[in-house]
């Protein structure tokens, strides 16, 4: 074992983590997110047309795989004239991806709430739509945390495919400095070691919100 | 409280109609709840539905508040919104009846994520746009009246049945509305629980508030009613003074549906 290599590794790995794929992770988290609500919106609205296309779109982000995602923004798009940089195809690509998984957990976290809670915010006088972000969406958000964190972790993995197309983040590191050392091995263990300390961290952050979000039922 | 004396329902002269209800009608699917109910209430009047289970009472409640959407009959607030279910009814002129009354439900519906004074104050801050200062005012007074202002910071869960449906109505009363209406408000409590929410239904009786009581408490509807509207099949079969409807009934349905919930066995 080289454990020189393995200190002096260490710290552009880590960077690699910190300015790669915890940045990646997040943005694209927060935007599928974003796209996840409107589409899980649209599969609730009672709408024929809203609820197919949203049907449609969630069928096939499932039924393909991300790496093929990933080459169709980075590497097909070219050919018909799109040319995106590496760091915003991952985004796009990744996003797209999480609000297909996202959808369908907020959709049900949302159907979940008792009908005696829409009908409540009625009574009080409340639209449909304020109903929805003052009354059911705090609720259902208690119920979507665990899935969510399934999905979020799972994200901060399979970032390591943006390493594919160029982008600099915590693999692509690591495989930068095998490649040159020829420690396959150690470093791959390496890298491995830094997605598991920061996906123990978020594991830790989701008991937290969790709880937070527990005050008000019985435990 | 005993069913066999004789208890006098509230004097008073009736004030000018309130709400009007002409002709409702609803079906679920080929299933006919509402054949074409017609229901007046008088403003200060407390008209209780009595009628077995399946009879509609329900159905004709959620109507007059838009949760339901009746298939035909017009719902009319004097000097207020007039809703003709004919036609496409659209979603303002069912918040314009809703802002017209507020409903008590069977299973309370409190807000699990607020607390008390918070479930209490979110109309009437949000819906309403009042001061908050003063929504609060508002809301510990009414919480005080039922004796939960004690509870005002706890959550729902930490309440009993019967205080969570006290809590159920101050939401209610929060709103300041024209008429309340209750949905069974005791059907879910345990029996040692039912005393204490009908208390304050009662005092609210007694305070001239304009109700709609939906209730198989027949004892307590010859109490506080002015007048009893007893329905069977998606019909009303019969209405008129309490003392009249539940201990003289002049049709065999009525008189049969009294006396089993007096002697049910």
């Amino acid at each position: 074992m080289d454990w020189e290599l393995f200190r002096s590794s260490f710290w552009p790995i880590l960077r690699g983590g910190l300015t790669g794929t915890i940045p990646l992770t997040l943005v694209s988290f927060v935007v599928g997110l974003t796209l996840a609500l409107v589409l899980a919106l649209m599969r609730i609205s009672g709408k024929r047309l809203l609820s197919g296309i949203a049907r449609v779109y969630i069928s096939l982000v499932r039924g393909t795989p991300l790496l093929v995602q990933l080459f169709i923004v980075f590497y097909g798009l070219p050919s018909i004239g799109v040319v995106i940089p590496p760091w915003p195809s991952a985004v796009i690509a990744f996003s797209l991806n999480v609000a297909g998984y996202a959808a369908e957990i907020l959709r049900a976290a949302i159907l979940s709430v008792p009908k005696g809670q829409w009908e409540a915010g009625h009574t009080i006088g409340m639209s449909r739509q304020r109903t929805l972000r003052r009354i059911i969406l705090p609720q259902a958000a208690r119920v979507s945390v665990p899935p969510l964190s399934n999905t979020f972790i799972s994200l901060v993995k399979d970032t390591s495919l943006a390493s594919l197309i160029l982008v600099t983040e915590l693999f692509r590191e690591a495989e930068q400095i095998a490649a040159f050392s020829q420690e396959f091995m150690l470093l791959y263990i390496e890298a491995a070691l830094i997605y598991w300390v920061f996906c123990f961290v978020l594991a830790a952050g989701q008991g937290a919100i969790e709880k937070r979000l527990d005050r008000y039922v019985i435990h | 409280m005993s069913s066999t004396d004789p208890a006098p329902a509230r004097t008073q002269t009736p004030g000018e109609v309130l709400l009007s209800a002409t002709g409702l009608q609803k079906s679920f699917g080929s299933n006919t709840v509402l054949r074409s109910i017609d229901l007046t209430v008088r403003r200060g009047e407390v008209v209780a539905l009595v009628g077995p289970s399946g009879s509609g009472k329900t159905t004709v409640l959620r109507c007059l508040n838009g949760l339901e959407v009746p298939d035909g009959g017009t719902v009319a607030f004097a000097g207020g919104p007039s809703v003709d279910f004919g036609g496409a009814v659209s979603g303002r002129e069912l918040s314009a009846l809703r802002d017209h009354s507020a409903m008590v439900f069977q299973q309370y519906n409190l807000f699990p994520h607020r607390t008390v004074l918070e479930n209490v104050i979110e109309g009437p801050v949000q819906v309403q746009k009042r001061r908050r200062a003063e929504a609060v005012e508002d809301a510990e007074k009414l919480l005080d009246r039922v004796g939960l202002l004690a509870k005002k910071d706890q959550y729902p869960f930490e309440l009993s049945g019967g205080q969570q449906q006290r809590v159920g109505i101050v939401r209610a009363l929060a709103l300041r509305p024209d008429l309340l209406l209750f949905d069974e408000p005791t059907s879910a409590l345990d029996p040692e629980l039912v005393g204490e929410v009908l208390k304050v239904i009662k005092d609210l009786a007694e305070e001239d508030w304009t109700m709609v009581i939906v209730t198989h408490e027949l004892a307590f509807a010859r109490e506080v009613a002015d007048e009893v509207v007893f329905m069977d099949g998606g019909v009303v079969v019969e209405r008129g003074h309490p003392d009249q409807v539940l201990r003289n009934p002049r049709h065999e349905r009525t008189r049969r549906f009294v006396q089993r919930l007096l002697h049910p066995f």
